[in-house]
């Protein structure tokens, strides 16, 4: 039973707030011998696991870390490509580390906006008249909750399935963002919120 | 409780089926354009969703609602698509929309040589036990028919 993350997109779609509240789990670090049987490939600037599951790797993986040190992008934490660094024989044994890729902000950006879209094509292709856009996204994983204020505001929290409540968190959230970001004189709206 | 429609995909988001039973709002563009815009919205609830999840997703998506209907969404490994709109007080149909894809398309369409895969399905015997399977769901109900 967990709160994941809390999200805050204004009416044009862009996003005004955020909000991370998990650790990352699902991590795995593992020692490889040279040719590595494992296929990487370079996807949105990360080094993710195109193909072999193993030891708790899965496909969609990021590499996180080589020999305890973070890599940052596509290049290791002394400036290398890490794909290059992978492929030199001479670099073996090497340790890296693997896990769920964290999204950037530039991606949360990104999700922010699709979502609007998507609750707006929600409720253009509804089959009952007078539809609002999505309000309950279910997965396997998570349940995401949005609430639309009168004013276009969206808040969204991405939750455990099992979880109750959300809608009163919801509420009370949109209470706190009037009173704390709206009745601050010296924020501006639509702008995010510091 | 009532079901307002179902939509039926292949992996290349050619729409293989349309049937509907209580749709009250039609959405005002042609239906080509529509189960276009339909596959589109599945196709970026797909990605958004397996990038938001915290952990790694297993079945992924599979419902969201709005304030007034429910949409259900099962997916084979073979990339078919099997859509349900329902009201709200429906709760998981995970085993409705399988037996639709497992009974029903592959038995009467897979399986039929004269139906060509990859097209909208032609098959008069698969609209109709569709329709009476859907008929007789226990959520189906004929009010304002």
């Amino acid at each position: 039973m967990a709160i994941f993350s809390v999200y805050v997109v204004n009416k044009a779609g862009g996003l005004i707030y955020q909000l991370d509240s998990y650790a990352p789990r699902a991590e795995a670090e593992k020692t490889f011998s040279y040719p590595l049987d494992l296929l990487l490939k370079l996807h949105d600037e990360r080094v993710l696991v195109a193909f072999g599951q193993r030891d708790g790797i899965r496909v969609g993986h990021a590499v996180l870390a080589i020999n305890g040190i973070d890599v940052n992008g596509k290049f290791t934490g002394d400036g290398k490509e890490v794909l290059e660094y992978l492929g030199n024989p001479a670099n073996y044994p090497v340790s890296i580390r693997f896990g769920r890729p964290r999204l950037t902000s530039n991606e949360k950006l990104m999700l922010a906006s699709m979502f609007h879209s998507l609750f707006a094509i929600g409720s253009q292709l509804s089959p009952e008249q007078g539809s609002s856009g999505i309000e309950m996204l279910e997965t396997d994983t998570f349940k995401l909750h949005c609430f639309q204020t009168l004013t276009g505001i969206k808040f969204v929290v991405l939750a455990d399935p099992r979880q109750a409540g959300i809608d009163s968190l919801l509420r009370k959230i949109y209470e706190i963002y009037s009173d704390f970001a709206l009745k601050n004189p010296f924020y501006s709206l639509e702008m995010p919120i510091r | 409780m009532t079901v307002h429609n179902l939509y039926l995909f292949d992996r290349n988001g050619v729409c293989l089926h349309y049937s509907e039973w209580h749709r009250k709002k039609q959405a005002g563009i042609p239906k080509e354009e529509e189960y276009k815009l339909m596959y589109g919205m599945l196709f970026s609830i797909r990605s958004f969703v397996s990038k938001m999840s915290p952990l790694d997703m297993k079945d992924g998506f599979l419902a969201f609602q709005t304030s007034r209907y429910k949409l259900h969404y099962y997916e084979t490994p073979t990339g078919i698509k099997v859509v349900m709109n329902t009201d709200l007080g429906v709760g998981s149909i995970r085993d409705v929309l399988h037996h639709i894809y497992s009974a029903l398309y592959v038995e009467l369409v897979v399986k039929n040589p004269l139906c060509p895969l990859g097209q909208t399905v032609q098959s008069e015997l698969f609209r109709s036990r569709l329709d009476s399977y859907v008929r007789s769901l226990p959520f189906f109900s004929a009010r304002a028919g």
